[in-house]
């Protein structure tokens, strides 16, 4: 049905490989795409979904090479084209937008030198007509003061804000196929949500069909017509969205799609008493020095209070900058409220003298890359916290070290190895007994989840929930994705510009949100839900809703 | 519950690097250049050709013979004996040198970069004012005061090359701050001297070697300049430096007198360059096995 109409890209037995002699990183991939077409890649880091995109485009890294197979674009073999002609071909036929919008925009240049760099090379128009059109695509994308956007420069714009200048500079030059890599893996849910929305509202105004990869299969399986799942390289499923939701063929895609969390069955929590009571706490960063002046401090965290049960889970939740982290760094004594008191056990842990009671807290780090001291091997590493336990011999260290490790999943030979040897599933692994290690009362868990792969998410929840049942720790769970929170919180904690604006049981949250920035902060997300029937409904978003007809 | 744990264990790892047993190529060539200098800087205290320092004034200016191998200088004096005492000095005044920069330098820059705020700010504005002065105009003036000697020579390089070690730590330093491994060690309980050294100290070794490595040939270079402005090792003595400061008005007509010392020198820093990268990589835990 597909091959007969005129695709716009045809992507025939493409294999990549690393090198002369290294392995596949495309092994054998075939797909098709329509004009105007939405088709997602998905698949794990590794999985070689980047790799093939870059081909297409003609932008493989240098130890990367195409070792067979055909890229029709049109009526064009890509594969022979010189550089040259490839050049022309690229931002003005495809356009592509990348992960990081941090270093994707030159800093150095304004907004409107970087529009205009690709009109420029790719069209005939004068000075005055590029800067008409820049002007008008600013505007069109939403942004108030465009005029002045034009002359300011990238830093001058959030994440989010970065991402749309960027998908507007390529849309500009109205390509036929717009390749984006993860746009909006590095944004917290609502500018993900907002960017999204943006690149599918340009894309169908001008006609221009989307590759669109990514690891998040329920954000893909939204808005993708067509997806390709991607493992080591190969295709190992791909059809119409629906056909792959509801009737998956491949054990991978099967194992992603079980992947997709759900509301789980909690335990309720032991303690009736706070473990941690958190009162009325204001936390605000030092103004810039300036000369002889700082300018006024930021408010991070704005009379905050809130208590956390022991064995409770309460999830922390909203946007980037909305304070979250900085409240839970507060509670492990890593900044210091200005106002307020954090209650440990009835103990002002903000006080010096109360280091024992504050060392029954723990966190866990967002980053398993940059968590991890690179030198430290990993029996080093989950030994350290137990220096300041008093009254421990080194077999009984050895031994807590021992115990954890088996707890983490990882075996006795992970403790000689060095944190660069592990995968980032591993590492976080390695992270959460770090913090278990000495039995804390709370873990704070500062995103623990969102640097990783979809499957081994999974795992790292599921680790989270065993590994909670069994030491009984209280944890504190900061995160923007609110499918994870739904699965493993009793509470969820609602955070906007420093404020607290709703609390209560994940059900109640959820299920009935009251403040309308929850409400928002819900639709933004992709609360794609696997119900007990086998299909899936998005929630929410009721007129989107897929059943299975048997 | 135990099948996940299973399947954990079970998943491969992530892929080992091969296993280097062999030494690279660049410790090998490094090590034994090193190893032949030392060699012959130790066999100097015990034996030379002829007496480096006897005049022979019936023999100036003697091309490399089978009597001497590598000339004679302009008061007769045998070149290679001279290169054998001067490899000793030499290469002993450049190590305590950058022993004396890397150690004050990496403590200062470490509590720079650690403390942040007023200290830093202190620290570093003093440390800016010696980077502003040339090296060796730094090192002149201390020596006027020092007083001309080996160990003065060794104290002024030190002092005059301490500020550009204080500037890479510190700047490693600020950045390995953000890391979350630091924050994590804070949280655990760990003191910050303890946080500082075990954690934040080792993972500067890396480019404290690349810098050690370069200004050893530095320290060489300008031991000879000092020599040639006359606040060297003082003559007789024989430094590779103060043999190629002199041998610059005959060079046209006994290029050996400048030659040799040079080789000298350009070997040794070959040696320790190689050695330096090897001994970098060996230290990286992400390079080594």
């Amino acid at each position: 049905m597909m091959g007969t109409m005129t695709a716009l890209l045809s992507v025939r037995n493409l294999s990549v490989q690393v090198g002369i002699e290294g392995p596949l990183a495309v092994d054998d991939l075939s797909f098709d795409m329509a004009p105007g077409e939405i088709v997602a890649l998905v698949g794990e880091s590794g999985s070689g979904k980047t790799m093939a995109a870059r081909a297409v485009i003609g932008l493989l890294p240098p130890p990367m090479r195409v070792v067979s197979g055909q890229l029709r674009l049109g009526d064009v073999e890509l594969i022979d084209l010189d550089s040259e002609r490839l050049r022309q071909i690229r931002g003005a036929q495809i356009g592509m937008v990348f992960q990081e919008p941090m270093v994707s925009l030159n800093p150095t240049l304004t907004i409107g030198e970087q529009m205009a760099e690709g009109l420029r090379l790719h069209t005939d128009l004068n000075e005055q007509s590029i800067r008409e059109k820049s002007l008008t695509m600013l505007q069109r994308i939403g942004i108030q003061d465009a005029e002045r956007c034009l002359g300011a420069y990238p830093h001058e714009f959030s994440g989010g804000m970065r991402q749309r200048i960027m998908l507007a500079s390529v849309m500009l030059l109205r390509p036929a196929l717009l390749i984006a890599d993860e746009p909006t893996t590095a944004l917290d849910t609502l500018a993900q949500a907002d960017v999204i929305g943006l690149m599918l509202e340009l894309t169908r105004e001008q006609g221009t069909a989307v590759l669109f990869i990514s690891h998040d299969l329920s954000l893909v399986v939204r808005h993708a017509d067509k997806v390709v799942v991607m493992r080591h390289g190969k295709a190992v499923e791909q059809g119409a969205t629906r056909q792959i939701l509801l009737g998956p063929k491949a054990d991978y895609t099967r194992q992603l799609l079980d992947a997709l969390p759900s509301r789980g069955e909690l335990a309720p929590p032991t303690g009736q008493k706070p473990l941690v009571d958190i009162r009325n706490v204001t936390i605000e960063h030092p103004g810039r020095q300036h000369f002889l002046r700082r300018s006024p401090p930021k408010r991070a965290v704005d009379d905050v209070s809130l208590q956390i049960a022991a064995g409770e889970t309460v999830a922390l939740v909203g946007g980037s900058g909305s304070g979250k982290t900085t409240l839970g760094r507060s509670v492990v004594g890593l900044v210091k409220p200005c106002a307020g008191q954090i209650l440990f056990e009835g103990v002002d842990i903000l006080k010096a003298g109360n280091r024992e009671h504050r060392l029954q807290c723990q966190m866990i780090f967002q980053d398993p890359m940059s968590s991890l001291d690179p030198r430290a091997r990993i029996a080093e590493i989950l030994v350290e916290p137990l220096r300041h336990v008093p009254g421990l011999s080194s077999q009984d260290r050895e031994q807590r070290v021992k115990t954890v490790l088996k707890d983490i999943g990882l075996g006795e030979q992970f403790a000689s190895r060095l944190p660069h040897q592990l995968s980032g599933g591993q590492r976080q692994r390695v992270a959460i007994g770090r913090a278990l290690v000495r039995h804390p009362k709370l873990v704070i868990a500062d995103e623990p989840i969102s640097a990783l792969d979809m499957t081994i998410q999974k795992q790292i929840l599921e680790l989270f929930e065993r590994l909670q049942a069994q030491y009984g720790f209280a944890c504190l769970f900061i995160s923007h994705d609110l499918a994870a929170v739904e699965r493993i919180a009793h509470r969820v904690a609602v955070m906007e510009h420093g404020k607290l604006v709703e609390v209560g049981s994940t059900a109640q949250v959820f299920d009935h949100p009251q403040h309308p920035f929850t409400r928002r902060l819900l639709s933004a997300a992709n609360p794609l839900q696997r119900l007990a029937d086998g299909s899936y409904q998005l929630r929410n978003t009721v007129t989107a809703q897929i059943t299975q007809h048997p | 519950m135990k099948s996940l744990s299973e399947t954990v264990v079970a998943a491969p790892a992530a892929p080992l690097r091969r296993g280097r047993k062999i030494p690279s190529f660049n410790a090998l060539i490094g090590g034994t250049l090193i190893a032949l200098l030392i060699l012959l800087a130790l066999m100097g205290t015990v034996w030379t050709p002829y007496d480096p320092l006897k005049l022979d004034l019936m023999h100036r200016f003697n091309p490399p013979s089978w009597a001497h191998w590598l000339g004679t200088d302009e008061f007769g004096r045998d070149v290679l004996s001279r290169i054998i005492i001067g490899a000793k000095t030499s290469m002993w005044i450049s190590l305590l040198t950058v022993t004396f920069a890397i150690t004050a330098g990496t403590l200062i820059g470490l509590v720079a970069g650690y403390m942040r705020g007023w200290t830093d700010r202190l620290l570093m504005m003093v440390n800016d004012a010696m980077l502003a002065f040339p090296g060796i105009l730094l090192a002149l003036g201390l020596l006027a005061i020092v007083g001309a000697s080996q160990y003065g020579i060794v104290l002024a390089l030190g002092i005059a090359y301490t500020p550009a070690v204080v500037r890479v730590v510190r700047s490693t330093v600020l950045s390995l701050r953000e890391r979350e491994f630091i924050e994590a060690s804070r949280v655990i309980g760990n003191s910050e001297l303890y946080t500082m050294l075990k954690h934040i100290a080792p993972n500067c070794v890396t480019p404290l070697i690349v810098l050690a490595t370069s200004m050893f040939g530095w320290a060489i270079l300008s031991e000879s300049a000092l020599s040639f402005l006359g606040l060297g090792v003082p003559p007789p003595a024989a430094t590779w430096g103060n043999m190629l400061a002199s041998s610059r008005p005959y060079l046209a007509t006994a290029t050996w007198l400048g030659f040799f010392p040079g080789l000298f020198i350009a070997l040794a820093l070959i040696g320790i360059n190689l050695f330096g990268d090897a001994l970098r990589d060996r230290l990286d835990p992400r390079m080594s096995q």
